[in-house]
């Protein structure tokens, strides 16, 4: 077996999602290549290479690279496929839009979003927002297959030293331009990589109250989420969003505030290893599935669970 | 400029999904279905680009069995002009279904496709990348504002920790995300007028695609269930708890 990696990274470090997808590519099991595509990523591919269990990084460094364009990317990876038998990427939003191009350019199809590995060719993926786990088989000659951060443990950032390869860049298909991106900034840890999240819901009422469990946040070292219902109150922005349809979570510690529980927002975060949930509605879903669980007005209990944190 | 929607029947997103006894898939008889919800958003984005003048022409296209028919009914009514079925009992994977929209694209010329980011059954998120990729075409993946410019598109983007805007050169396909719009109702006036609309039935054959899967599944089982775990009075008594209890607090 030989593994690919298409590498997350900003062009200086590698993000820790690559690092769960390298912890799948273990247990398929066999040589795993790391490929590092961006411009001036020379730092990058010297990360990937320190990473434990890689055998090679290839380093693609080309201004044609910088702005992670799916077109200009994706016929690189094409270009790079022939021999691996398996082509990785973690499945950010970054690697749902360029893998999926890359299956369909080598005519074979992609397995999304795999939680566990059965073996080489037989995978667990969650389908109808979790509801259901299908495990399915792929006939195809090269595996494509983003892998779910939260299904699988990351591989250590060192203890690695690969051989590092700087392969020759592509051309510009020439289809698509970057215009610009606003990242939000936030000096808490990273949504989908913190130990510990704190999310509000409905509840909160509004985009001031919501405020109230940044404190609580701070003290714990936590991530803020929300609900979708919360996000379409327009209480906060959309990527603090947890569920199906935003980020799926699986920190040590969720504590959910003000979230009655709908099924698209626990398929986000029912893998967290504890569940906390404050709500006033003792019938509220999300009971169902917290390991603890307080009845009662949150504007009171939140408060009351920054003064106990000390 | 001629707009291409394609939209896919799924088990409706407010039916609570039941895994069959034998584990060989979800339940889907006698369950309702709807349109994909995202499809939805992208027909409603394709409306609103023919209400600002800039479509001149809206088909929707649904790949899968005869009642397919009724998704598309649906698309009449909220205002696709006309309407194509690729009809098929088979099971239709991504790549394949990529391939049968290249098909009609190419009989159809459109300057955009839009479609939803993923169907919420299968959740794969994959259909429009790959088209993209057949046509050799851009692509702007889950969309969150669509302008179209001359002989470009500007695409706003929801990345992982935030926005990001990208040119596209058109012709190009666009997913959208839940964001870009909210879908008018359907109203009774134009549930009757889509009746009227033409709808187009082909084969897979006649259009020469492969439809063969790729992908076997060998089971479908129900994800392990969390227990209800204890109610707690108060603040103080969680703390202790997640301290002392569960340990994930120092």
């Amino acid at each position: 077996m030989s593994i690919l990696v298409i590498a997350e990274h900003d062009n200086q470090s590698i993000k820790t999602a690559t690092l769960n997808a390298l912890g799948a590519a273990a247990q398929i099991g066999g040589d795993i290549a790391v490929l590092v595509a961006g411009s001036e990523c020379a730092a990058a591919g010297q990360a990937a290479a320190a990473i434990t269990g890689v055998s090679k990084v290839l380093v693609a460094d080309s201004p044609l690279y910088g702005g992670q364009l799916a077109e200009n990317v994706a016929a690189l990876v094409v270009g790079l496929a022939a021999g691996h038998t398996h082509i990785l990427a973690a499945a950010t939003t970054n690697g749902k839009n360029v893998m999926p191009r890359i299956a369909a350019l080598l005519d074979v199809a992609q397995i999304s979003e795999i939680i566990a590995v059965k073996s080489p060719d037989t995978f667990v993926r969650p389908i109808y927002a979790g509801a259901a786990l299908a495990t399915v088989q792929s006939k195809d000659a090269i595996k494509v297959i983003t892998v779910r951060t939260t299904g699988f443990d990351a591989v250590p950032f060192t203890g690695g030293s690969a051989a590092v390869e700087s392969v020759a860049a592509g051309a510009d298909a020439g289809l698509s331009t970057l215009v610009g991106r606003e990242i939000v900034k936030s000096d808490r840890p990273e949504l989908a990589a913190a130990r510990i999240v704190i999310s509000g819901g409905r509840g909160m009422g509004s985009s001031e109250k919501f405020k109230i469990l940044e404190p609580v946040a701070d003290k714990l070292g936590a991530a803020l989420g929300a609900s979708r219902a919360a996000v379409d109150a327009g209480f906060v922005s959309n990527d603090l969003q947890v569920g199906q349809t935003g980020k799926v979570v699986a920190p040590e510690l969720y504590i959910a505030v003000g979230i009655s529980g709908a099924i698209q927002h626990l398929a986000g975060m029912q893998d967290s290893r504890v569940i906390v949930a404050i709500n006033k509605d003792e019938e509220a879903p999300i009971f169902q599935v917290a390991d603890y669980g307080i009845v009662g007005d949150l504007f009171q209990i939140v408060p009351e669970l920054e003064k106990e944190l000390g | 400029m001629k707009v291409l929607v394609p939209v896919k029947r799924v088990v409706d997103y407010n039916v609570k999904v039941r895994v069959k006894a034998d584990g060989t898939g979800v339940e889907t008889a006698n369950v309702k279905m709807s349109m994909n919800p995202f499809d939805e958003i992208a027909l409603e984005e394709a409306v609103r680009l023919k209400e600002a003048g800039k479509a001149t022409e809206i088909i929707a296209v649904s790949c899968g069995v005869q009642a397919s028919q009724e998704t598309l009914r649906t698309a009449l009514a909220i205002g696709a002009d006309r309407a194509v079925l690729v009809q098929t009992d088979a099971e239709l994977q991504p790549l394949a279904v990529a391939k049968l929209l290249c098909a009609v694209a190419k009989k159809e010329n459109p300057t955009i496709v839009l479609m939803g980011k993923q169907a919420i059954d299968d959740d794969c998120n994959q259909t429009g990348q790959m088209f993209a990729a057949l046509m050799g075409w851009a692509q702007g993946t889950f969309a969150s504002k669509v302008i179209v410019d001359g002989d470009k598109v500007s695409v706003t983007r929801e990345i992982d920790g935030g926005l990001e805007t990208v040119s596209l050169k058109l012709p190009a396909a666009i997913t959208v995300d839940l964001r870009l719009n909210e879908p008018r109702y359907v109203t009774l006036p134009n549930i009757m007028k889509a009746k009227k609309k033409p709808l187009e039935v082909l084969a897979p054959d006649a259009l020469g695609v492969d439809i063969t899967p790729r992908i076997a599944t060998l089971k479908v089982e129900e994800p392990p269930k969390r227990k209800a775990g204890v109610k707690v009075p108060d603040a103080k008594t969680l703390v202790e708890k997640l301290k002392n209890e569960a340990k994930v607090i120092q």
